[in-house]
């Protein structure tokens, strides 16, 4: 396209500010999120050992999401301001409540486990923490979804999809890095269900979005991180067979998994952008949308 | 309100927006581009300066709204030959009949003929400001509660209590509000707050020489706005008021515009909508995803037990 599509070729619209914290905190939370149904399903089926790997992980995020989150604040020492509303028109405020919630569970039942004190209590919060999880590893698609950026707010169908299965997809990576084999089993499954969910909902995604919103994805760092997670997630799960008799593979394919889905969140990142960096990518659907609207009206 | 019809409950739960709304009317065919209101918005609210820059893009070294700039004015040169940012341009306007007012104060010999607009080009100027959206997406986002609606309808950032998340600055659909460096804190147009609690006009329209920006009531200025229309249509056929329709993606501006091209020339979204129209659809979608993550853990643990 070579007519400038706005002043000087100048944006539309503002990117974010969001440093690389956000970006991470996206799989950080994802993964977190996605750790505790893995608890209670290896509760269920009497899988103490993959339940504390699971649980281990949630612990480790819990701790470092706000560390990530608050860290991006540009008056960090105002982080507590997120908790002085609850509105349901900002996913940032309702995740905070989320996150909140979420971790004061995650807390209470990684303290229990680990001290052996007040084991009903800690139980409960498990319960609490995993049906929570979802909602912390999805409510970061809505967050995206929510704004004016092209590339995200149009994707609103299919991300939180794409995030639900890449969180996954890192919650059962990382439980596999961490459970002997012969425990690992849902992990592997997991992994490799939550990878097959991650690609399939960004096809459709990508398809969607069609050759100009989602031009992002193809260029610059976008295209360069999808690259690497779609080479690791192929390199993860053709290692998953040999995971069920090796260890070593079974933590190569872990990790690998884990870098995919970390890079797939940076890609994500990245495409939002570039995408409003360009305002051909704003313009241009707007001038077809009141084409096609004012064509149909006459 | 048809647009809205499945959002009303989440659009429009943060506020409400007072009758008697004031707002800006920035009339551009009225526009000088003297910067009047980028240095009168720039002293009264105490904002820094944003460098000594030259971008070589005509009369205009501030390139766009942003934290400490809160009026900008653009200026467009349109040119016969294909050059500068209006290639895509409506076509440049009928020669105008100008009669003896205008010819006379120019005092042009008569045999040289009417001004050739056509192939002279011509220069269009606007001052640009926040729309002060009836449906602001930034305030819909704000995490914090530090963006609120004021009793004259317009959208402020109190800076006490923005802790500088950064939601509001991707959220805004025109690239109005941004990060403040020096704050670090959300910050754009307030239409002078502490001006209007005290009876006076904001600070930009009380410096503009043409009355380029006028500020007033808001149902007021939509009909001087119809009516100034009305009267330039003629001359400038491609004239257009930008804002004024309380159907658009965001229910209306509070400061609307008076432009002589297409609104994407002037740097502006053709067709806006604000984000959270679509949250309760997004929200739907995201409660389906936290549900398929949980069915698929549990249906995939099923037969993994240890015996």
């Amino acid at each position: 396209m070579t007519t400038p599509m706005s002043y000087y070729g100048r944006p539309v619209i503002k990117a974010p500010t969001w440093r690389w914290y956000i970006g991470a905190y996206l799989f950080v939370g994802g993964l977190a999120g996605a750790s505790t149904p893995i608890v209670l399903a290896a509760r269920a089926t009497r899988n103490d050992t993959l339940a504390r790997a699971s649980l281990g992980a949630a612990c480790a995020g819990i701790v470092v999401s706000p560390i990530l989150l608050i860290a991006d604040l540009r008056d960090p020492k105002r982080f507590i301001n997120m908790l002085r509303v609850f509105k349901i028109t900002s996913p940032m405020s309702v995740g905070s409540w989320i996150l909140t919630f979420f971790g004061a569970n995650v807390a209470v039942a990684a303290a229990s486990e680990w001290t052996g004190i007040a084991t009903p209590l800690g139980r409960t919060a498990e319960v609490l923490a995993a049906l929570s999880g979802p909602a912390l590893a999805t409510y970061t698609a809505a967050l995206l979804a929510d704004t004016a950026v092209p590339v995200w707010h149009d994707a609103r169908h299919e991300l939180p999809f794409v995030f639900a299965g890449g969180a996954l997809a890192s919650a059962a990576s990382c439980a596999l890095i961490f459970t002997p084999i012969a425990d690992a089993k849902l992990a592997r499954r997991l992994a490799t269900l939550g990878a097959i969910v991650e690609f399939a909902t960004l096809e459709r995604m990508k398809k969607r979005l069609g050759p100009l919103v989602g031009e992002p994805y193809r260029l610059g760092g976008s295209s360069r991180y999808k690259q690497i997670a779609r080479m690791t997630s192929a390199l993860s799960l053709a290692l998953m067979r040999g995971a069920k008799g090796n260890r070593t593979l079974a933590i190569a394919s872990g990790l690998l998994g884990i870098t995919s889905a970390l890079c797939e969140r940076f890609s994500i990142f990245e495409a939002g952008k570039l995408s409003a960096n360009d305002p051909k990518y704003t313009v241009a659907p707007q001038l077809a949308r009141r084409a096609q609207r004012e064509a149909q009206a006459s | 309100m048809k647009t809205f019809d499945d959002t009303a409950a989440t659009a429009q739960a943060t506020y409400d927006v007072p009758e008697d709304r004031m707002g800006f009317f920035t009339d551009t065919t009225l526009c000088i581009g003297c910067k009047a209101c980028e240095v009168a918005c720039k002293e009264w609210n105490e904002l820094q300066e944003d460098g000594y820059n030259f971008t070589a893009e005509s009369y205009d070294n501030t390139s766009a709204l942003g934290g400490n700039t809160w009026r900008h004015v653009a200026f467009i040169e349109q040119l016969p030959r294909p050059v500068g940012p209006a290639n895509d341009a409506e076509p440049l306007p009928p020669i105008p009949e100008l009669d003896g007012g205008v010819a006379s104060l120019l005092d042009r010999d008569a045999s040289v003929g009417p001004m050739q607009f056509d192939t002279m080009g011509r220069w269009l100027m606007s001052s640009d400001v926040c729309k002060h959206c009836t449906r602001a997406a930034c305030l819909d986002v704000c995490p914090t509660g530090a963006l609120v609606r004021s009793e004259f309808g317009t959208v402020v950032v109190q800076d006490d209590v923005c802790n500088g998340c950064g939601y509001c600055v991707p959220a805004c659909p025109f690239g109005v509000i941004a990060e403040q460096p020096q704050s670090g804190h959300a910050a754009k147009c307030t239409m002078c707050y502490d001006r209007l609690r005290d009876g006076e006009k904001p600070a930009c329209a009380k410096s503009c020489p043409t009355e380029s920006i006028q500020f007033g009531n808001l149902d007021e200025l939509r009909a001087r706005a119809d009516e100034r229309l009305a009267n330039v249509v003629a001359r400038f056929p491609t004239a257009r008021l930008y804002g004024n329709d309380e159907d658009d993606g965001v229910g209306g501006f509070g400061a609307f515009f008076l432009l002589l091209d297409k609104p994407h020339v002037y740097g502006l979204p053709p067709d806006p909508i604000v984000t959270t129209r679509d949250l309760p659809s997004i929200w739907r979608t995201t409660a389906y995803s936290a549900l398929a993550l949980s069915l698929l853990v549990v249906t995939a643990s099923i037969g993994t037990g240890k015996a």
